[in-house]
């Protein structure tokens, strides 16, 4: 008897916490958006109906995809180069890109505020070289979100792919090039396709990152870059207005779980390696 | 065999790199600036700004809250991570496939729903005293990792060892502490760091389980910003760092830095 119920009795305390710790609450925050007298979607409709609202989910949206494309094609370049770098100088690199990826969300932020903002290095580096003789505003502004947040996740990105670029046999890059591809048609041909699932699980990982961050948005974006992290506190801890709140959290799980679902069918189904 | 790179591409990467490197660079720098704004290059030396942190009283009880919350959600959730990682390793024919899922689902359900909603369940719903709600957030964030780098390392181990011992007369407990554990070591303590720097960083859960009196670093950090631009913020951002950099040399020290790209 015991020893039929072994399993579940070792794994039942983790699964209690995260029952009722996790699953209940969030069930009950999105539960709790459909009890609105004036009709099951009434908090839907609103937030729709709210210029501001529409606008703070349409700008979450392009940063995140902006961050996520920045972040593919840096995190592609470095990652092969980290993958075909001699095995010292590979130890380096991977621990190069994993110390920034262990130093925390608030760190990695606020650096940018010495960088970017009026008396920041950049502007005095421009206003000194004569650029120009007012510095720009370029704090709080989208491009200032999507710079910190590509700088976020881009090591997350090259961590992710170089595991899928090493998996990539020697041997057929060389027998690409040897039946005479040049170097940029064995990339395009043979690399890049055999990529492809690695892409799409550091895309996911990364657009998921950014649709939900609260401490990047709140630091560079400030107030006129709100977003749906932002938007979520704001409307709880400073209106009040837990309905509301609760609806950007409901949208923001849909969103993400749909990310993550399609996406990795996709991986599935491009996978060339698994036919 | 490595296959030869095109200069181009290693001209991008070592920018890359330098892209990576540069803000943390910076804010080393500024936190040792001997002025009373952000600045960088540092113009005169000083450690002043970090005697500094010390004197600041909110700062003071946010880092010993922030490490008291990191090892006590670490241990907890090591302490329930680990059964339920060697139950998804033995026993895996009497537990459904969900049960893997259901482990990972906080690294899955985005951070900030998490924290606001505990805070509207427990913390408000259940009248759970605030420190209480913080420590479960982080036990479940923590989670995952200690389920999954376990079990990782639980996968290659052979159970027939411990059998063996069960068969010998050794009691089953007896046998897990002395066979099973010493065999998954290097598991535990990567399960333990990774566990122990994803709490201590915390924001998006964090910033809903915070009230009066008690905080965490990160949280004061971002509050102090808001009010003041001095390099008191860069002195802790570097007191922070500096944790990560103990806590990775004992990984190196320990296993080799390699198994986290994996």
């Amino acid at each position: 008897m015991l020893k039929r119920h072994a399993g579940w009795i070792l794994a039942a305390p983790a699964t209690l916490l995260v029952v009722l710790f996790l699953v209940l609450p969030v069930a009950a925050t999105i539960a709790s958006t459909f009890g609105d007298p004036k009709g099951v979607f009434a908090p839907y409709i609103a937030f729709f109906n709210s210029g501001f609202r529409r606008t703070v989910l349409w700008r979450t949206l392009e940063i995140s995809l902006a961050t996520t494309a920045i972040s593919l094609v840096l995190g592609f370049f470095a990652a092969y180069a980290v993958s075909r770098a001699p095995s010292r100088m590979k130890s380096v690199l991977i621990i190069a890109a994993v110390f920034p990826l262990l130093t925390g969300v608030v760190v990695r932020s606020f650096a940018w505020l010495i960088i970017l903002g009026k008396n920041g290095i950049l502007n005095n580096f421009l206003v000194g070289i004569g650029i120009t003789d007012q510095p720009f505003n370029m704090l709080y502004t989208q491009g200032s979100v999507i710079v910190a947040m590509v700088y976020l996740f881009t090591p997350l990105m090259i961590l992710t792919l170089v595991g899928v670029l090493e998996n990539i046999p020697d041997d057929v890059i060389q027998a690409a090039s040897s039946l005479g591809a040049r170097p940029s048609a064995v990339f395009r041909q043979v690399i890049f396709p055999l990529a492809v699932p690695g892409l799409i699980v550091g895309a996911v990982l990364v657009f998921t990152g950014s649709f939900t961050s609260y401490a990047t948005p709140q630091l560079v974006g400030g107030e006129r870059q709100m977003m749906m992290g932002t938007l979520m506190y704001q409307r709880a801890m400073v209106a009040f207005d837990w309905v509301g709140a609760s609806t950007v959290a409901a949208i923001m799980v849909v969103i993400t779980i749909a990310v993550v679902l399609v996406m990795t069918r996709i991986a599935r189904r491009l996978n060339p390696m698994a036919t | 065999m490595t296959a030869r790179l095109s200069p181009w591409l290693i001209a991008f990467t070592t920018l890359i790199y330098i892209f990576l490197a540069g803000p943390l660079v910076i804010v080393i720098g500024a936190a040792l600036s001997d002025t009373t704004y952000l600045t960088f290059p540092p113009q005169g030396l000083t450690l002043h700004w970090f005697v500094r942190i010390f004197e600041i009283g909110a700062f003071r009880t946010t880092i010993v809250t922030s490490l008291q919350i990191a090892f006590l959600s670490t241990a907890l959730a090591l302490a329930i991570g680990i059964p339920a990682a060697y139950a998804l390793n033995r026993y895996r024919i009497q537990l459904p496939a969900w049960l893997s899922t259901l482990f990972v689902l906080p690294i899955l359900v985005p951070e900030i729903v998490l924290g606001f909603s505990l805070l509207r369940s427990v913390a408000a719903g259940m009248n759970a005293p605030i420190y209480a709600s913080l420590l479960i957030g982080h036990t479940l964030i923590v989670l995952p990792y200690c389920v999954r780098v376990i079990s990782a390392s639980l996968s290659s181990f052979d159970f027939s060892v411990e059998e063996a011992a069960i068969s010998l007369g050794s009691p089953p407990a007896k046998t897990f502490f002395t066979i099973v554990l010493p065999n998954v070591r290097s598991g535990v303590i990567a399960a333990f760091i990774l566990a122990f720097i994803t709490s201590i960083n915390d924001v998006s859960t964090s910033i809903f389980l915070t009230g009066p009196g008690i905080s965490t670093l990160p949280i004061q950090i971002l509050a102090h910003v808001e009010q003041f631009f001095d390099p008191v913020i860069a002195s802790v951002s570097v007191l922070l760092m500096f944790l990560t950099v103990a806590v990775m040399a004992i990984v190196e020290r320990t296993l080799g830095l390699t198994f986290l790209a994996k």
